[in-house]
């Protein structure tokens, strides 16, 4: 691999900076939401309701230390939004680790062996894929009447690994097809040689692109679930239910308990989608010279 | 062909068997809908007068084995709350949804696939990069928040739109209650739909624009270009044809997403179509609407599915399903 050049392509290019720096920002916040956040929205003690439904710190009846003003339990926005991202991005991370994992496992199985598995595989994610993962995932956690932040992640996961399986089964085909597999397997290299030498290695830029694109879809789902209230329990901290709470107060003009925890969202997906942006010109003519054969 | 046909209708029927399945396995674990019924102080006679009306007291594979019999009648037993059967109820919000979906994938389709190939022909004018900035945040902005912030700007502050419901409803025929051919009823529909669309939006238009990109670059343009063919022939006929097979591919694959977003779309606007209905049924454990709903949606997304398969070998004639 080019690191050097990589890393030049990347600064050359001010979106993806951009979308990086976005992401990096948000990252930062979520880890260190303990340390810099002026209160711990879930901590019971330390609301007041006498705090209620404060506006931004710069309109009137703004309050210090409330930058952003707080929502109708005395729970300062600011805090809430960094403690909600915390929840936004592990869930995230656990559903791009455990459908990565599962739908690179059966992209791999149904890729280099073929047959009977691939037949099931592919009939499988024929079928969740037209189902869509948002259904899925709504029905399933309806039904299941359990919440916490384990469940949210499996319940996605659920139909989420077809993404990945589906691009693994794709490149590892077309991988199999090069001289250099065949020279390999003449010279006698074993299969799980074969596979994570040779054929792994060179199927893993496509599927970073997938990981990419449903980092920021799993965000947004996970904020859609907690907005329907099939998502987290109201004890975690979430960005879909703050929206959820503020909607109540639309007409009343309270508009800073919907446009602060939206703007975070959406910040962090645009972030997301711009380095994913990136990352598939990056990979494309790679991809392209590989099929045309180097 | 016909083969294909009879093989994907068999698939679906498997895929149907399933989804009514793992439906009925799920409830096991469900909260019990006699308590919901017979109330919390109802006593544990009471209770159980209830499961025998339900059919509740019978062991599992029994339940199930009556509720596919049923099924193929068209009967999904009584919803737990309205007490009218299941499939009336789902079928009654139809319209509703049919139409603020219908109407979503019409401005999806029609601006996404125009707009894209706009963006294609002039790359780099402002115009083309301030529509891909907003495609960008089309993506980046999940459903239920853009409603909320349209009902923000257009319902509550400048007061042009409606914020909820589907307003006057004439029925046309049957018992097919349309919002369409009234002007407060279209009022109703703009936000909902617009909400509705604006995912699919901009995925359609970066998709078409990846694609005509592609195809603009090829020999066989630069010939029609050549031959001094209008700009519209050239980028309507010859690329927009062979550019749109991946999009026909996303528009089928987008069914399920457009059902699931219209569940949350009709939430957020208190839109009185099925997606509402469902989730009200799951947070009160009306089991028969549940099913209905979700074998009834399937129905759909594997009907859609066949059909955008066959729409293929009127696009690309090189097709042939043996």
């Amino acid at each position: 691999m080019h690191r050097g050049r990589v890393l030049r392509h990347f600064l050359r290019d001010p979106s993806a900076v951009t979308g990086a720096a976005i992401l990096l920002l948000f990252v930062m916040g979520a880890i260190l939401a303990p340390l810099i956040a002026p209160q711990n929205p879930y901590d019971l003690e330390t609301l007041r309701l006498a705090d209620s439904l404060k506006p931004p710190i710069w309109m009137e009846g703004g309050e210090r230390p409330f930058l952003l003003g707080t929502d109708e339990q005395g729970r300062d926005i600011l805090s809430t939004i960094l403690y909600g991202c915390r929840t936004s991005l592990t869930v995230a991370f656990g559903v791009v680790l455990v459908a990565g994992t599962f739908g690179m496992v059966m992209g791999l199985l149904a890729g280099f062996y073929g047959g009977f598995i691939d037949a099931i595989v592919m009939r499988l994610a024929d079928v969740f894929y037209s189902f869509s993962t948002t259904l899925m995932a709504i029905l399933v956690l309806g039904l299941l009447k359990q919440k916490g932040v384990l469940v949210l992640i499996l319940a996605i996961s659920l139909t989420d690994w077809v993404r990945y399986a589906r691009t693994l089964r794709g490149t590892v085909l077309a991988i199999k097809e090069e001289d250099y597999i065949d020279a390999a397997r003449a010279l006698g290299a074993p299969t799980h040689r074969l596979i994570f030498r040779h054929v792994l290695p060179n199927a893993v830029p496509p599927l970073l692109v997938v990981a990419a694109v449903d980092f920021g879809v799993v965000i947004m789902l996970e904020a859609t679930l907690s907005f329907l209230g099939v998502g987290l329990p109201v004890t975690e901290p979430s960005l879909g239910m703050m929206i959820s709470i503020g909607r109540k107060y639309v007409y009343a003009g309270k508009w800073w308990l919907i446009v602060f925890p939206g703007l975070a969202l959406t910040a962090i997906v645009v972030g997301i989608n711009l380095v994913a942006d990136w990352l598939r010109e990056e990979i494309n003519p790679r991809i392209q010279k590989a099929v045309k054969g180097r | 062909m016909g083969a294909y046909i009879v093989r994907r209708l068999g698939q679906g029927l498997l895929v149907l068997l399933a989804v009514s399945f793992i439906c009925f396995v799920i409830f096991q674990y469900m909260g019990d809908p006699a308590w919901a019924l017979a109330g919390r102080y109802a006593t544990p006679k009471q209770l159980e007068l209830v499961r025998q009306k339900l059919g509740l007291d019978k062991p599992f594979y029994i339940q199930y084995i009556i509720f596919l019999k049923n099924a193929i009648r068209g009967n999904f037993g009584m919803s737990f709350v309205s007490r009218l059967p299941a499939m009336q109820v789902i079928l009654e919000r139809l319209p509703a949804t049919f139409e603020l979906a219908f109407m979503a994938m019409l401005l999806a389709v029609t601006f996404g696939v125009g707009l894209g190939v706009l963006v294609s022909v002039s790359p780099n004018s402002l115009f083309s990069r301030l529509i891909m900035a907003g495609s960008l945040i089309g993506i980046s902005i999940p459903t239920f928040l853009t409603g909320i912030l349209l009902i923000m700007i257009f319902a509550v502050e400048l007061r042009w739109l409606p914020p909820f419901g589907r307003g006057e409803v004439i029925r046309i025929f049957g018992g097919w209650r349309s919002g369409l051919l009234t002007w407060d009823g279209f009022k109703h529909l703009i936000l909902p739909a617009f909400t509705l669309s604006t995912y699919q939006l901009a995925v359609l238009l970066r998709l078409t624009r990846a694609g005509m990109m592609e195809v603009l670059g090829e020999e066989y343009i630069k010939t029609a270009w050549a031959k001094g063919l209008p700009p519209r022939s050239v980028l309507f006929k010859h690329a927009l044809r062979n550019a749109l097979i991946p999009v026909v591919t996303m528009i089928g694959l987008q069914f399920g997403e457009l059902i699931a977003f219209s569940i949350v779309t009709e939430t957020v606007f208190q839109w009185p179509g099925m997606g509402n209905l469902l989730l009200s049924a799951i947070f009160e454990s009306d089991q028969p609407v549940i099913v209905s709903y979700i074998t009834f949606v399937s129905l759909v997304i594997l009907s859609l599915n066949l059909l955008v398969d066959l729409l293929y070998v009127f696009i690309n004639p090189k097709i042939r399903y043996a």
